[in-house]
């Protein structure tokens, strides 16, 4: 008995999530196979085995998995998957599309976002929106599961896992893919950031949240976030949303600006190492998970923290 | 075309729950509790499809105790056509209710079915994924646009960092994310209307499916909270804060 990881990867390199889900893989002591769909995953699979920890890596190629349909995926996954213990990825929009098809097609309930593992059938996970907590034991055979990303580390490199190519099952033809746009922004990737600076509804309109965010962002190296109701109202695109149902992200430093702070934003935000909130409500929810709450208004406060931060450079000059 | 959507009873999403003083679970009664809102919008898109003339009739099946008519009152208020209540005191999860929801779906032969992306108090997010499986029907998750060209479903997906477009064959699942649409408000008439409509009655017992849970809730706690945080006068204070005390370089 092994455990299966679902990588993800864009054909260039693998996911920042599959090196965490390698190591949450190594709770359960047992062989950790990597399994790689796509187009030509040779250069993938030279960096999945050189995860410490990774014993096989496991190579499906074919040109209908370049741009890889849940309906395929899965079906791999059920296949393969009889012979496994335990069937993970990190948490995210391909891996929750993917593992509950695979799962119902193995008979086996599914484990979403897990926070911790406790025991080899036991986790914390969170419900009603991070609001609480609830341990689960699964009684299935098969153990199904994504896992929160932040909750755990990054995996090392220094592995020599074997490599492995096995034939592709027929493809299921339901659906086909027709498109894709991935977002060219200039700052970083919002869920591997370091800094991320993210605004709410407060800001007004688009142009008022790129004028005021983007400058400090630049600074600071940092990626652009929103909350829903800023994305609902235009200003920002989606794929910013920060929360429940957008995006999860810990970075090492969060600002958060004219963000009330509903437990639905502070979801996807409040593992981060150090939040920063300006807000003028002193009241806002938001200073209750912020480390340095500033209560002030924003358009005075943005463009006077950019420029100190301008200021503190030309100073070290 | 015939359409069925799937319609969750949960707490209200403006409401903070509380846990029971054993910690076995979470404690609802008494709370007010609402259709999840990925389902409303799921409702929604069938009513604008059926106001288009592409869909001829729409089912909204639920399934839970007898408490759940509330919610189908509410999706007959939206203007569905029939509702369909799965009746079961027992605890359900994702697996089982897909084969439930399976069950009535070879009942009701619909060309769509249109779930929300997920659940706002498990938060599993699976159930749409599961239900397409078992069907073996193709799958549209977290879709943001609908649109039924010929014998297909072409959607928007919101994934992470961008969206994908996909052409899903019919019969196809859908699970909708918010950005769908957004859910017209019921009117009274409608509402007082809707309590006057019938909703069939199905014994989930009797459907001929093993449903019984596999996952078990062991205990349920507050999540961990953050150290309390500092209010900072100034910009010039917090900056020093960030600098001296995180070394921070910035
Ligand atoms: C099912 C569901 C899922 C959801 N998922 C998400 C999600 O994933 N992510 C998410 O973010 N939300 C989500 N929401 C929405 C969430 O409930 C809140 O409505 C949203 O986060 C509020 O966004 P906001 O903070 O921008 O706006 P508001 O709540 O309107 O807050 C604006 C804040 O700005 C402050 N402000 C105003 N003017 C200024 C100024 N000049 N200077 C400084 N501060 C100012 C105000 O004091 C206020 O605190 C979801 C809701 C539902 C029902
Ligand atoms: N008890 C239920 N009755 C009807 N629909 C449900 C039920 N549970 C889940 N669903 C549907 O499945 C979707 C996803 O739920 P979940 O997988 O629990 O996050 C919900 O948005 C509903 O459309």
């Amino acid at each position: 008995m092994s455990v299966l990881i679902l990588a993800e990867h864009d054909g260039q390199q693998l996911n920042p999530g599959v090196y965490r889900a390698v190591s949450a893989a190594r709770f359960w002591e047992l062989p950790v196979h990597l399994l790689v769909t796509g187009g030509n995953t040779a250069n993938i699979a030279e960096l999945a085995a050189a995860i410490a920890g990774v014993q096989r890596v496991i190579c499906l190629d074919s040109t209908h998995l370049v741009h890889p349909l849940a309906e395929d995926v899965a079906n791999i996954i059920a296949v393969l998957g009889q012979q496994y213990r335990v069937i993970l990825a990190a948490h995210g929009a391909f891996s929750k599309n993917i593992l509950p098809r695979a799962a119902a097609l193995l008979d086996v309930a599914m484990i979403s976002d897990v926070l911790e593992i406790k025991a080899d059938n036991t986790y914390v996970r969170s419900i009603y929106a991070g609001s609480v907590h609830s341990i689960i034991r699964s009684i299935d055979p098969i153990q199904v599961l994504t896992v929160h990303g932040s909750s755990f580390p990054v995996a090392n490199s220094g592995g020599h896992a074997e490599i492995i190519n096995l034939d592709v099952p027929a493809p299921i033809d339901k659906t086909r893919w027709l498109s894709e746009n991935h977002s060219q922004s200039e700052h970083p990737a919002l869920n591997s950031a370091s800094v991320v600076v993210a605004g709410g509804r407060s800001l007004g309109s688009a142009e008022n949240f790129e004028a005021l965010l983007a400058p400090l962002a630049a600074k600071l190296g940092a990626a652009m976030g929103a909350t829903r109701a800023a994305v609902d109202a235009g200003y920002a695109p989606n794929e910013m949303q920060v929360g429940q149902t957008g995006i999860v992200v810990a970075p090492e430093l969060y600002i958060a600006i004219g963000v009330s702070g509903a437990v639905q934003h502070t979801f996807g935000m409040k593992d981060s190492k150090l939040i920063v909130a300006i807000n003028q409500d002193p009241d806002a929810p938001i200073f209750q998970v912020a480390d340095y709450g500033l209560v002030a208004d924003l358009f005075e406060a943005v463009p006077a923290l950019a420029a100190a931060i301008i200021q503190r450079e030309k100073d070290q000059l | 075309m015939k359409i069925m959507v799937a319609v969750k009873r949960v707490v209200d999403y403006n409401i903070k729950v509380r846990i029971k003083p054993d910690e076995s679970d979470v404690d609802i009664s008494g709370v007010k509790m609402s259709v999840n809102p990925f389902d409303e919008n799921a409702i929604e898109e069938a009513l604008r499809l059926k106001e288009k003339g592409i869909a001829s009739e729409i089912v909204a099946v639920s399934l839970g105790t007898t408490a759940n008519q509330d919610v189908l009152r509410h999706a007959l208020a939206m203007g569905v056509d029939r509702a369909v209540l799965v009746a079961s005191d027992t605890v359900l999860q994702p697996l089982g209710i897909a084969k439930l929801l399976k069950a009535v779906i070879e009942r009701e032969q619909p060309a769509l079915i249109i779930l929300g992306k997920q659940a706002i108090d498990d938060d599993a997010g699976q159930t749409g994924q599961m239900l397409a499986a078992l069907l073996g029907y193709g799958q549209g998750t977290f879709i943001s646009t609908l649109v039924i060209e010929g014998r297909e479903a072409i959607v928007t997906r919101e994934i992470d960092g961008g969206t994908q477009q996909l052409a899903v064959s019919l019969p196809a699942v859908l699970t909708a994310d918010l950005r769908l649409n957004e859910p017209r408000f019921v009117k009274l008439p409608n509402l007082m209307m809707a309590r006057k409509k019938p909703i069939e009655t199905l014994n989930a017992a009797e459907l001929g499916v093993e449903f019984s849970p596999r996952l078990q809730q062991l205990k349920v706690s507050e999540p961990p909270v953050r150290k309390p945080g500092i209010r900072v006068a100034s910009v010039t204070e917090l900056l020093e804060k960030l600098r001296v005390h995180e070394g921070l370089l910035i």
